[in-house]
């Protein structure tokens, strides 16, 4: 390994294994695992830590993802939904830097606790790539300018769910990496960060699914992989080819999404299934436990622990090495979107808008505050330069500690 | 004398670089075809700064969605960078173009959109006169200031108001709301009509889609439309029989007005005389796996079962014939037992692309024809 790539495989094992005090560039955070590092959140949550609090202009389930000084946001809105918002504000003070709108090419219509906006966009640092249920694909820089446009609604017509799609899109190694998977048609795309031409297209499962791809990191010799999940189970993906490295056949939900810390994989199948690979390469099950089954939040793995919230909004935690159910805590539910992970501390927002700040040890989970914001929040959180940030159909939050 | 000569060039290559420019973005296509050209076009209208406005709106007319997008983004990046710098843009070249109603109507709405921005009070000037307007976004707006407008005055006084709003609405939950209110007042209105549903069918079936395996055979129906034949079904010998839909919104229940076979599949057929050729769409709800025919012409098919269904669940561009226009619909059900999967149903309509109902022509054509399937 020449000292160049040794670097690069280094960077991209910090970059994917946490979101470090900073970056939020995607669903779930860069490593999409839910997981922030480096960060100092605030854990008394009130009308005080609120920093600032902006108005939008439309719906949206998707989350707020942060790029330097900039939270990135999307956005749906008409009687139809078919206009498409991406909008980037200051992280500092909340003013709107730019909006731009679109027309969706695709179908729009969705079930009515959905929207178009339900998927959360990603960026690689440089673009912002916004995806919605209408399958458009949009790639603007960071001051808004449109570089490229994807219109796989129109692409592939039948590649659609009437209840809508949901599935966040990511971006490894210069490549964004969709799952457009429905019950008529369903694929995974790789497409070029830089050009928008599409570097390879995969077949999937015919079946609707809500999942959304993760990484599993770089390590040593072996390169980073998206890891693609549907009923069939979970598969590795060159994110440079789309060729399947392995598969993972038995089984995984179409909602909660696989979550990778430490390089062990969480797959919501069969309850919360852990997985590692073997020195060949392949998925090995560590251990399954049918009672850490998460409902709609997808698996949440921080100090040796898992967390999962079922459809009853019961907090599962579980020993990550053994997965021995620790202990349960009624949470109030029910809940849309996956909790934030962060310096000890869990940070839950539910449907009615409900914010509150679980802190778990391995005995039992305590609320710790809870904040009211009044409006429904069906998205995850982000969190950046030790700040939160959420997003409900009306407004965008920051919550910070004052200095 | 090369100095003096530079802005004269500047100015011939004016008129022709923008038109160039906005024909690259015009041209953009599927798979990021033409984005690295249309990055640089739209930089170069964006240099040019606010003459450019109306020329990008212009050019929505007659492009594809894709272009449009790129259009918009040229002209919203224009519009933001004069307001942040404190310019002010053309107004009455934009009100001009917001009054035009043979442009695209989302090129209209976005000129009106930054207009409102600085001038709120536009909204009172423009709107109710913009009832039938081709935009289904300003009749929305005319429509909701003259739901308000009903409820105030209340009563009797009241029914001109809501009878006017009807005329101009598009959107269900607007007519929802104002047919009810019609109704209530002892008003006629018959919905059907307003939205352009298709009501009465003959439907054959049924045939078998046991293991959903019915969806891609082909049965005698798609081979040769014949509504005097009789066919093997899955339930014996079936003939075309007549259906009706009196529901508001043309929904035609098979399993209430024949039988929720599981596993099996329906043909429904019926005719749509048009005034003239032209090109409407046909907008369906179904929760169930379908394939539409127009003139024999297989135009969409879906495979895809119980996923919900509403009014205008899929939207079907279709090149209509002046005179009869033969509809064939195969509408399958599958075998899922959960309650929430035993809808047989569907609803269909024909309107323009804003979502205005398009009435058959009157005169009446017989649904005996045969051969409009091949």
């Amino acid at each position: 390994m020449t000292r160049l790539s040794a670097l690069l495989t280094t960077f991209v094992v910090v970059f994917f294994n946490t979101a470090d005090g900073g970056d939020w560039r995607q669903f779930r955070g860069n490593a999409a695992n839910s997981v922030a590092t480096g960060e100092k959140l605030p854990t008394e949550l009130s009308g005080g830590s609120v920093a600032w609090k902006v108005e939008l202009p439309g719906r949206g389930l998707s989350g707020p993802i942060a790029v330097g000084e900039q939270i990135l946001v999307t956005a749906s809105s008409g009687y139809t939904q078919e206009r498409l918002h991406v909008m980037s504000f200051d992280a500092e003070t909340g003013e709107q830097q730019w909006e731009r709108q679109f027309k969706a090419t695709g179908r729009t219509g969705c079930h009515e606790k959905m929207c178009v906006a339900t998927p959360t966009p990603a960026s690689d640092g440089e673009r912002v790539f916004a995806f919605y249920s209408s399958n458009d694909l949009i790639c603007t820089d960071l001051a808004g300018n449109l570089q490229w446009y994807r219109g796989l609604g129109e692409e592939f017509p039948n590649a659609s769910n009437s209840l809508g799609m949901s599935s966040s899109p990511i971006v490894v190694e210069g490549t964004v990496v969709a799952q457009v998977e429905s019950d008529a048609e369903a694929f995974a795309i790789g497409v070029d960060a830089e050009t928008g031409e599409t570097k390879w297209r995969i077949e999937r499962p015919r079946k609707a699914n809500w999942t959304s791809p993760a990484v599993l990191p770089a390590e040593g010799k072996r390169p980073a992989m998206v890891l693609l999940q549907s009923s069939a189970g979970l598969s590795a993906v060159d994110p440079e080819s789309g060729k399947v490295v392995w598969e993972f056949g038995d089984g995984a939900s179409t909602i909660p999404s696989a979550s990778v810390v430490n390089g062990k994989i969480y797959i919501p199948s069969h309850g919360l299934t852990s997985v590692r690979l073997t020195p060949k390469g392949g998925p090995e099950e560590i251990w399954n436990a049918s009672n850490l089954a998460p409902a709609t939040s997808s698996p949440v793995i921080l100090d040796g622990m898992t967390f999962t919230v079922n459809s009853a909004g019961a907090l599962s935690a579980g020993d990550a090495e053994s997965g021995k159910r620790l202990w349960q805590l009624r949470l109030k539910g029910p809940f849309s979107g996956t909790p934030l992970a962060s310096n000890g501390h869990l940070f839950f927002f539910n449907e009615r808008g409900l914010a509150f700040v679980v802190k778990p040890s391995r005995e039992e989970g305590v609320i710790i505050s809870e904040l009211d914001l009044g409006e429904t929040i069906l998205c995850s959180p982000a969190a950046s330069n030790n700040a939160l940030y959420i997003r409900s159909d009306g407004h965008l939050w920051k919550f910070a500690d004052r200095f | 004398m090369i100095r003096a000569l530079v802005p004269l060039a500047l100015a011939v290559c004016l008129a022709p670089c923008m038109a160039d420019d906005i024909s690259v973005l015009r041209a953009v296509g599927g798979g990021a075809q033409g984005a690295a050209k249309a990055r640089a076009a739209r930089d170069s209208l964006v240099d040019g700064g606010a003459k450019n406005l109306i020329p990008i709106l212009t050019a929505f007319k007659g492009s594809s969605t894709l272009a449009t997008n790129w259009l918009r983004s040229a002209f919203e990046a224009i519009a933001d960078a004069e307001q942040k710098a404190g310019k002010s843009l053309p107004k009455s070249e934009l009100l001009k173009f917001v009054a035009d109603t043979t442009q695209s109507p989302e090129a209209r709405r976005l000129a009106y959109e930054w207009l409102l921005k600085r001038r709120p009070e536009l909204a009172d000037e423009l709107i109710p006169g913009m009832l039938l307007d081709p935009s289904p976004d300003f009749r929305r707006d005319a429509v909701a200031r003259l739901i308000i407008e009903a409820k105030a005055a209340g009563g009797n006084s009241a029914v001109d108001v809501w009878k006017k709003a009807l005329r101009g609405a598009v959107h269900e939950d607007q007519v929802k709301e104002i047919a009810k209110a019609l109704r209530d007042s002892e008003v006629e209105v018959n919905l059907q009509k307003h939205f352009g549903f298709l009501s009465s069918w003959k439907i054959a079936g049924p045939f078998d889609n046991r293991d959903e395996a019915g969806f891609a055979a082909v049965y005698a129906p798609e081979k040769k439309l014949d509504l005097e034949a009789s066919y093997e079904g899955s339930e014996g010998e079936v003939k075309w029989q007549p259906v009706a839909s009196d529901d508001d919104y043309g929904v035609v229940d098979i399993a209430e007005a024949l039988s929720n076979y599981k596993g099996s599949l329906m043909y429904a057929t019926t005719t749509y005389n048009s005034s003239k050729a032209q090109d409407l769409e046909v907008r369906l709800g179904t929760p169930n796996a379908w394939k539409l025919w127009v003139n024999g012409k297989l135009v969409f098919q879906r495979e895809e079962y119980h996923r919900g269904t509403r009014m205008d669940q899929y939207k079907v561009p279709v090149s209509l014939q002046a005179g009869a226009n033969i509809i064939l619909l195969k509408v399958c059900q599958n075998e899922q037992t959960q309650p929430w999967a035993q809808k047989y149903q569907f609803q269909l309509r024909v309107c323009d692309s804003t979502g205005s109902g398009v009435a058959p022509s009157a005169r009446a054509v017989s649904l005996s024809q045969k051969g409009a399937s091949k």
